[in-house]
């Protein structure tokens, strides 16, 4: 026999030690989803590194990592499952520990409800705003407010009810659409599952009880959107479009539009039989009446209320790596099905959460986080590490720049047909004193005399005129080169070769100076030269400012400097002279069929 | 929709963001019903196509003979591309777990068998059917488990993953585990193998068949590799899960239909990894397996 079961998806968040674990433990032995040999390694794990004196500690049931067990924390978000007669419960376990707040998030990001535990002892703590602030964020609107521990205060009423008023009152503008309070004590099971004589004064559910009540919420309703994520074409003769129903309902005979392109909706297929009608969140493929080419990221919606379009967003970012985000500094963003090129306008630390402009490179179909939570959301990517670094909800579109594109009849290549040779960015990066100005004027002297068209930018005399507005700290050294960046391929585009001679200690902003232009016009040049022997060198006396501390964030000594892992010429000036730096490059140049 | 239901649209969506996202996919097959529902996803999330990737199985030459029918009847009913591999090393050694141990056995045949297969073919993508509800560290691993060209996984550097956003993108060399079933338990697999009337090896339902007890486990005698001090006797037995036969316990049971299977686990007091062998050498192993490479 089938049960119609529902699915329940939950957080349990709370301060350190406030009892999660054993709070999700407890519910897992009281619905009897504890096996005997589950049962047999608890017992005996509880005797060895237990906290309760060699009783159960249900703390260690969900608490899976060798890691975790010997430092008595919770380093990760960890889903359990349980199910009752009524409900079936996905459960994200997020730590308490203010550096894990990335991990609240993520746990926070599918649930439907949320249960935030507190000591009754302790009341509303910092923490405990901070967490119930992120569960507002990420659209949670059901909360239970545990309130553990209550067998330490002899289950006072009064001290239970006071707790419950400061919460409801801090509460007031998170916009929930409801709090429930429970009195509990998840070590000793009190209102936990069943209702307990020893609060003979609370008549509310307990908290099984709400979570198989409480409203899931999970189907957003209004205009119909699917999202296409593969293009099925087993042969000439089927094109269908299989993707995921994000919003409303889709119907077969739906008038619908993508792209500014509309048509019907002829079948909806899927491999028990084509339906009908197809709801949100079910995952099947759609094919159209008319030939629309879509393709994967598209969003098919229902044509009277298509989504809107754009590239500029007013959005709510949370930070979750260690490296923390850097205005202008190019990043990816997957949106929906797509990935695209992604910047921000402020600096976010990990754990921090802002509100900021942020830019894609290109625009995407999108619904405010409030409204979608699939067509709202994205996470941010690092170009070069691939980790997922950030993540964002959508308020609302900036107003669409109406600056377009303006094609010229003169461009590069009627350039290159006038030079002779093609442009280039040259792009030497290495340490202060490594020797880049001299070797790059060297270069410039011996293109020149060939009668190539040329032009150095020099890192120094940058500053005293473009940049002179920005500093050294690392936002101000990616904006540096994001500007360096725009003017050398600007003179590309003017048909010149670009000497660029910069420090530019991050390997993020090369690579976005090299994708700035086309394939075969950047040649990075690595002035390798050891720290040791740049700082001895000291041409200008800034290693010995720098050892002093009068300069602060000075690469090499205090800043990072991440050298090129595949530059087009790496010179040794250990071993090469000035002169003889400069012939490899040019003749690198050759090699690349610049000149 | 049920939970059922959904549960199906999420994996759906997985198998279909990750191949759209990855240039070689494979599916590892391993016979048992938590394959049996992870190719019965597949074929949803890419209907009319056929699921777009091969299979893969790392054979270790122990499995029940009746997986192995099982598997080859599968993959030809349904058209699909089987690759086996078998650890060239292991076949020379004849690597067994009477005279190396289940611990060696395991990690020469499956771990160090898995980690030549996907580096031979430059698999970019594996799905697995790991279940978050087996092992306490499976709990924490991402839906899109990331691994290092190594095939290596750090529990302590994992990728946050939000919404259904996936991160899918790995350096030349590197791969991602994907994993559909991780929020499925095994009841839902068994109520799920029931509602689609998906086809299971028949050793999941009980029989009459020759057993031998072994470290407090009741192991079937499957041929006549195993050495033998004592006469098997008949016993009606089933198993929960499958692997290698002389590591994988039988469990004493009357259910003969998935119907009976799931109203046996209703009221089931033990774990099903409780039948593994491997998974008892020492407490925190499937962790330590895992980082090495393990499924």
């Amino acid at each position: 026999m089938e049960l119609q079961r529902s699915l329940l998806r939950f957080i349990t968040c709370g301060s350190v030690d406030d009892g999660k674990s054993t709070l999700i433990g407890r519910l897992l032995y009281e619905s009897k989803l504890l096996y005997a040999d589950h049962l047999a390694a608890l017992e005996a794990d509880s005797r060895r590194v237990g906290t309760r004196g060699g009783e159960l500690d249900f703390a260690l049931l969900v608490d899976g990592l060798a890691a975790e067990r010997e430092q008595g924390i919770t380093i990760d978000v960890a889903y359990r499952f349980f199910a009752t007669e009524a409900r079936r419960f996905i459960v994200a376990d997020t730590p308490g520990h203010e550096q894990y707040t990335r991990n609240m998030v993520t746990g926070a990001s599918t649930a439907d409800a949320a249960v935030i535990l507190l000591d009754a002892r302790k009341g509303v703590l910092s923490q405990t705003r901070r967490h119930a602030r992120i569960v507002s964020l990420l659209g949670i609107r059901h909360v239970a407010l545990a309130v553990n521990k209550l067998d330490l205060l002899d289950y006072s009423r009064e001290l239970f009810d006071e707790v419950c008023a400061a919460f409801a009152e801090f509460a007031a503008d998170l916009g929930f659409a409801e709090i429930t309070c429970v009195p509990m004590s998840a070590t000793e099971g009190v209102n936990v599952v069943g209702r307990s004589e020893l609060t003979p004064w609370y008549d509310g559910p307990t908290l099984l009880q709400w979570l198989e009540t409480v409203d899931a919420g999970s189907a957003p309703d209004g205009p119909s959107r699917f999202l296409v994520q593969w293009v099925n074409r087993p042969d000439a003769s089927f094109r269908g479009f299989s993707g995921r129903v994000l919003r409303g309902t889709l119907r077969a005979g739906d008038a619908v539009c993508t792209g500014g392109r509309t048509s019907t909706v002829d079948r909806i297929v899927t491999m028990d039989g084509d339906l009908a009608a197809a709801p949100t969140g079910s995952s099947v493929t759609v094919v159209l009446a008319d030939d629309v080419d879509a393709s994967r990221g598209d969003v098919l919606a229902a044509a009277a209320d298509p989504p809107g379009v754009a590239d500029t967003f007013q959005a709510h970012l949370v930070w979750l790596n260690e490296n923390g985000l850097l205005p202008g500094r190019q990043y990816l963003a997957k949106i929906g099905a797509r990935t695209v090129g992604f910047t921000a306008t402020k600096s976010l630390e990990l754990n921090e959460i802002g509100v900021d402009k942020v830019h894609l490179d290109a625009p995407v179909p999108f619904e405010s986080y409030r409204t979608n939570r699939d067509l709202g959301s994205f996470v941010v990517l690092d170009r070069l590490t691939n980790a997922t670094v950030g993540a964002g909800m959508i308020d609302f579109a900036l107003s669409p720049t109406n600056v377009r594109w303006q094609n010229l009849t003169v461009d590069k290549e009627a350039r290159v047909a006038r030079n002779g040779h093609r442009p280039c960015v040259v792009w030497l990066t290495g340490l202060s004193g490594a020797g880049k100005s001299t070797i790059a004027d060297l270069v410039e002297k011996a293109l020149h005399a060939e009668g190539r068209h040329t032009f150095l930018l020099d890192g120094d005399n940058v500053r005293h005129g473009l940049n002179s507005d920005l500093g050294f700290t690392d936002a101000d050294r990616v904006e540096n080169i994001r500007r360096i960046a725009e003017v050398a391929a600007l003179m590309v585009d003017a048909g010149l070769i670009v000497l660029v001679s910069f420090i530019s200690p991050f390997r993020a902003e090369r690579a976005l100076a090299r994708e700035l232009v086309g394939e075969n016009e950047f040649c990075e040049v690595f002035v390798d030269t050891p720290l040791e022997v740049a700082e001895q060198r000291d041409p200008k006396g800034l290693y010995r400012k720098a050892r002093r501390g009068e300069l602060p964030n000075f690469t090499g000594i205090d800043s990072p400097y991440e050298p090129p892992e595949n530059p087009e010429v790496r010179l040794d000036t250990t071993a090469l002279s000035p002169e003889a730096a400069a012939e490899v490059v040019v003749a690198g140049l050759r090699t690349l069929g610049v000149c | 929709m049920n939970h059922l239901d959904q549960l199906e649209a999420d994996s759906i969506d997985i198998f279909r963001e990750a191949v759209a996202e990855s240039e070689r996919p494979v599916l590892l097959y391993s016979i048992g019903k938590d394959s049996s529902v992870l190719l019965h996803l597949a074929r949803k999330a890419f209907y009319p196509s056929k699921p777009p990737f091969p299979l893969l199985h790392v054979d270790t030459t122990w499995k029940f003979r009746e997986m192995i029918e099982f598997r080859d009847r599968t993959a030809a009913e349904l058209g699909l591309e089987l690759i086996v591999h078998r650890n060239p090393e292991c076949v020379a050694l004849g690597i067994n777990p009477f005279d190396h141990g289940s611990a060696r056995h395991t990690d020469l045949w499956k771990t160090q068998g898995l980690r030549q297969a996907l580096d031979e073919h430059r698999f970019d993508v594996a799905f697995g059917g790991a279940r978050r509800d087996e092992e306490a560290s499976r709990a924490k691993e991402r839906v899109f488990s990331f691994r290092t060209a190594q095939h290596q996984w750090d529990p302590k550097n994992q990728r946050p993953e939000l919404w259904r956003l996936y991160n899918t993108r790995v350096a030349p060399g590197e791969s991602i585990r994907v994993f559909p079933l991780s929020n499925w338990t095994e009841l839902d697999v068994w109520r799920y193998v029931e509602r689609e009337r998906i086809p299971v090896v028949p050793l999941y339902f009980a029989a009459r068949r020759p057993v031998v007890d072994r470290d407090g486990m009741l192991i079937m005698v499957d041929d006549d590799r195993m050495p033998l001090s004592e006469k098997p006797r008949e016993e009606l037995v089933r198993f929960r899960t499958l692997g290698c036969y002389p590591l994988t316990g039988a469990v004493r049971s009357e259910a003969r239909t998935v119907t009976e299977i799931v109203e046996e686990m209703r009221t089931a007091t033990t774990s099903e990894r409780q039948g593994r062998l491997i998974d008892h050498d020492q407490s925190g192993s499937m962790e330590r397996k895992k980082r090495e490479g393990y499924f």
